[in-house]
């Protein structure tokens, strides 16, 4: 409590973290910023101790030192203080981790992203299914509203990938035959690039993706908008958006060495 | 042909020969074979340790290679300098070569083999042929690990991980993972046979008087060391030989897509898991990075002691600290999981972060040990220092990874790349570097030059930090690992460069050494028995040592029999905190019956 | 041989908690076998030290059962030992010998046969028996076969 008041007030640095688009992320943040804390106080506090040590007991004669080789009241200090800091920190971070992954219950948007070698797709089902794949460096765009419960339900087709949005400071794999869910409430619009992070193969590299968070009017209508025209267009393959979905399409790659597999089907790696 | 040793009587005694079984009494120069012969058939623990260092260190300089193509590879957002394939194949590599068959047979195969009979005052390892039979099967898994370069498909490229379904036949088809897995197999046996040997060595051929608390530090760390590798390496190898089973033989151990229909019906029970995968391999991963790391510990603990002209400061809290470690990093193998969503948190997360206590309590016997003591800056003792600021910062990080909270946004990112270079680098370059300084002169009999060690060590020491601290911040903006590419416009590119130029350096550094060995064996420096002053009971016999080690042997009253040798007014001294008359009683070397706590 | 049995007493002791405490936290079967594996590994060589510690001390069976004229502990274990009373014969150490080197290579042949065909891991597979045959031999003649 005292901590986060202080940080709030004192606009401690970042130390290079994202400050965290989402509810979720904010408390990471903020951990991250404890920790980073303790760990320069701890750092510096040993490193001068070196230091001390190597600048101030040089060699300066041949005379014998005192050959001291315990010293008990320090050794046991050196035991318990660093305990109960180490218990004292895992206390914060058993908060902030129930924070993070914790499930509501309220009212929220549901995203079904399957990620496949080498790409991502997002399905909405409580918009009949809306559908919007990309493959490698198409970076399918995930929308969703700023503001309320996003709740994203992640599994693979294949191999484990890893679903990383920096700016929200949170990653999560996608497995085969195991769906992870977890909530995001995003606090800001915005576009935000995401990347597979948990390498799955020869186009690991590639496989972007970006997360719009709109208002929620915006996501209403961008919502209906696909639902009528991905039903008006139910004969052609594949969702409407950004139409990425016609895997039959040869697309750029940076080697151009090797063609790209559907995803739906089960290839072995392109040379 | 087997030898019956008898043990000499104690220093100041004419030196007594050797006696074999057959009545004999011949020198040792030569036993039969010669050239070739004599290296394919030697059981002499000290052959073997120089054969498993020299290995080892090819093999680090090759993964070195590998690395600096890769940083070159980075230079640019989209390098077209390697394709997708060959980049895969270089970190996988890269990560397989430093981690098995670098840090680990260097430590526990080369320095150990070699040093630990040696300050045990035994004469050889308990097993000899064994521990022959560790280095082959070392030598040959590494070959065969290595021919995955040479196979159809090219090498393993699924990283050193190699998590299933990644793993699996229909996503790594070809033989070089398959080569890798069996090389695995064969560097597995010869780790868990150098641990039994590790383990009986030190509980049954000491020397009389050499009490397990007056062992050297470095001993301790191998015999825990000897212990972890019989918890982690037997599920490694068990572990892989299910791979292997789902790659060739229709298994489904890890497979959970592929499983549901077996002769056409629906079969749920038949589906694996990939989780189990992860769980197996970082059941063995976790303690395996102990196992590299404890034997580095052990390496500082002896060098610092020696080039402070002081013991080491709270022995016991070091053997303990040692064992906390080792109990821990069994337990913590799953903040590696983290991301899953499978695993209990707050359990690997507490325990993952009290691990830095134990460590503390390392970092704090080491100043201690430093403290009010005259420092020689030798290049041991330069490499010494560079570990230790090195692993500082690499074990604050950890326990900032140790936080799922954190985990989460570092993951899989340059952060964590940061991380363990620090530790490893750390660890296996820093402290086993300076392990090589301070023992060369008892292996070879000369001295490695100063001059050339101290640039070796600069231009390390400087490179190590702009190769790393860069790839802090990169990781934190989100640039994950194992890409070949990166986008550009982030800002990302700058760090990478950084990183390049100090890779090079620490290159440069390398060929030092290189250098360093050459000049060594050009212009001979001799060394003596004792060139550093050094405390422990290897430095009380030649350099090299005789065959069977040890001519004479000096009573054993403390964990510094040497010094106590050398130095016997040292005993008038402070030993703690508070001046006691006659010392503290603990350094009887006149052999008094006065019975020591020690 | 006290403090060897209490290291591996203690090790079995603390598998055998943490695996405890694992498995009624997360009822994962996985890390919990590996965790029981462990606390056996200690529990086993452990008790093996701890029972002929007590023996080198005077009791027959670990706690109960007096041995008239104890051992006593071993030289290395205790802290006033001279060199000189440990002289003699510490053990056989065999010497140089050819067959771990092909016990090596007949593994080596294996574990390529495994990959590459069944061609390579038949003179694997030989090399591994005649080094097994030669070493056993080996060592109970005492010298080279």
């Amino acid at each position: 409590m005292v901590t986060a008041l202080v940080l709030t007030g004192c606009q401690v640095p970042g130390f290079g973290a994202f400050p965290g688009k989402t509810a979720q992320g904010q408390d990471a943040f903020k951990l991250w910023q404890g920790f980073f804390i303790a760990g320069l106080v701890i750092g510096v506090f040993v490193f001068v101790l070196i230091l001390w040590a190597v600048f101030r007991y040089r060699r300066r004669s041949e005379e014998m030192p005192n050959q001291t080789q315990y010293h008990t009241l320090f050794e046991i200090a050196y035991t318990v203080v660093p305990i109960v800091v180490v218990l004292v920190m895992f206390v914060f971070v058993f908060v902030t981790e129930n924070n993070i992954t914790a499930i509501s219950d309220k009212q929220h948007v549901t995203v079904n992203v399957t990620a496949f070698q080498w790409g991502w797709e997002f399905q909405y089902p409580q918009y009949s299914n809306v559908k919007v794949i990309g493959v490698e460096t198409q970076t399918p765009q995930m929308v969703v509203p700023a503001g309320e419960t996003v709740r994203i339900f992640l599994r693979s087709d294949d191999v484990i990938h890893g679903f990383y949005v920096p700016e929200f400071n949170y990653s999560m794999y996608a497995q085969p035959g195991r769906t992870n869910q977890f909530d995001l409430n995003i606090t800001r619009t915005g576009t935000y690039r995401g990347q597979c992070t948990q390498f799955c193969g020869l186009y690991h590299s590639l496989m972007l993706f970006s997360v719009r968070a709109v208002t929620p009017g915006a996501f209403q209508s961008w919502a209906q908008q696909e639902e009528s025209s991905q039903s008006s267009s139910n004969s052609s393959s594949g969702p409407a958006q950004q139409n990425l979905g016609n895997q039959s399409q040869s697309l750029k790659s940076p080697s151009a060495a090797a063609p790209l597999t559907s995803h739906t089907a089960k290839g072995a790696i392109g040379d | 042909m087997t030898e019956v040793i008898s043990r000499p009587l104690s220093g100041g005694a004419p030196e007594v020969p050797v006696v074999h079984d057959d009545g004999t009494d011949h020198g040792h120069a030569e036993h039969g074979a010669t050239g070739i012969l004599k290296w394919l058939t030697s059981t002499d623990h000290k052959v073997i340790g120089v054969s498993y260092m020299i290995t080892s260190l090819v093999m680090f300089y090759l993964a070195g290679i590998m690395a600096l193509i890769m940083r070159l590879q980075l230079w640019d957002p989209h390098s077209s300098l390697v394709t997708p394939q060959a980049f895969n194949e270089l970190f996988t590599m890269h990560g397989s070569l430093m981690l098995y068959l670098f840090a680990g047979p260097f430590a526990f195969g080369g320095l150990a083999n070699y040093i630990v009979p040696l300050q045990v005052g035994a004469p050889d390892m308990a097993f000899p042929r064994l521990n022959a039979l560790s280095y082959w099967l070392y030598l040959t898994g590494s070959i065969t690990i290595l021919m995955g370069f040479f196979v159809a498909g090219g090498a393993a490229s699924f990283g050193w991980v190699a998590y299933a379904p990644l793993s699996s036949a229909v996503n790594s088809p070809g033989a070089g993972a398959d080569v890798w897995m069996m090389g695995l197999a064969l560097t597995g046996f010869s780790a868990i046979f150098t641990g039994v040997n590790l383990c009986g060595t030190i509980f049954y051929l000491r020397a009389p008087g050499m009490t397990m608390f007056r062992m050297p530090i470095f001993t301790w760390n191998m015999l825990v060391t000897g212990i972890l590798i019989l918890i982690a390496f037997p599920v490694l190898t068990a572990a892989i030989v299910m791979l292997f089973a789902d790659r060739h033989f229709g298994t489904h151990i890890y497979d959970v897509l592929g499983c549901h229909l077996i002769s056409g019906r629906p079969t749920p029970n038949a589906c694996g898991s990939p989780l189990l995968w992860q769980n197996l391999f970082w059941f063995f991963g976790h303690p395996e990075v102990y196992i590299l790391a404890l034997p580095f510990f052990g390496i500082v603990t002896e060098v610092l002691p020696v080039f402070s002209r002081k013991p080491v400061f709270g022995y016991k809290g070091m053997v303990f600290a040692t064992l906390s470690i080792a109990a821990l990093s069994t337990g913590v193998w799953a903040h590696h999981m983290f991301t899953t969503g499978a695993v209990l948190l707050p359990f690997f997360s507490l325990l993952s972060l009290l691990i830095a206590v134990p460590t503390g309590i390392k970092f704090f016997n080491w100043i201690g040990t430093m403290w009010r003591g005259q420092l020689l800056f030798r290049t041991p003792m330069m490499f010494s220092l560079g570990f230790l600021f090195a692993f500082l910062m690499g074990g604050v990080t950890g326990v900032m990874l140790a936080a799922p909270p954190i985990d989460f946004f570092t993951h899989d990112t340059y952060f964590v790349v940061a991380h363990f270079h620090q530790v490893l680098f750390g660890t296996a370059v820093f402290a086993g570097f300076a392990g090589l300084y301070y023992w060369y002169p008892k292996m070879f009999g000369r001295m490695l030059n100063e001059k050339l060690g101290h640039w070796h060590f600069w231009l390390t020491f400087i490179g190590f930090w702009l190769t790393f601290m860069p790839q802090y911040v990169v990781g934190l903006k989100g640039m994950p690992r194992r890409v070949a590419y990166y986008p550009s416009g982030l800002g990302w590119q700058i760090y990478n460069q950084l990183s390049t130029i100090g890779a090079f350096m620490i290159a440069l550094g390398f060929l030092l050494l290189l250098i360093n060995f050459v000049v060594s064996w050009r212009n001979p420096v001799l060394a003596g028995d004792n060139p550093w002053d050094a405390h422990t009971l290897e430095w009380f016999t030649t350099s090299p040592p005789p065959h069977h080690n040890y001519t004479h042997l000096p009573p054993i009253r403390s964990e510094r029999p040497t010094w106590d040798y050398n130095h016997p007014d040292a005993l008038a001294l402070k030993h703690g905190p508070h001046a006691t008359a006659s010392g503290n009683g603990r350094n009887g070397s006149d052999g008094s019956k006065e019975k020591v706590s020690v | 041989m006290r403090i060897e049995a209490i290291f591996l007493l203690g090790v079995g002791l603390f598998f055998g908690c943490v695996g405890a405490a694992y498995w009624f936290l997360s009822y994962e079967q996985g890390g919990t076998m590996m965790l029981v594996g462990t606390c056996l590994l200690g529990l086993l060589p452990g008790t093996y030290y701890f029972y002929w510690y007590r023996r080198m001390i005077g009791y027959q069976y670990f706690f109960w059962g007096r041995i008239e004229k104890p051992p006593g502990v071993r030289l290395e274990d205790r802290d006033d030992a001279s060199i000189a009373e440990g002289a003699g014969v510490i053990d056989s150490f065999p010497g140089s010998s050819i067959w771990p080197f092909i016990l090596g290579m007949g593994a080596f042949g294996l574990v390529l046969g495994l990959v590459f065909g069944i061609w390579i891991a038949i003179p694997g597979i030989s090399l591994i028996l005649v080094a097994l045959v030669g070493v056993t031999a080996e060592s109970r003649r005492g010298g080279h076969v």
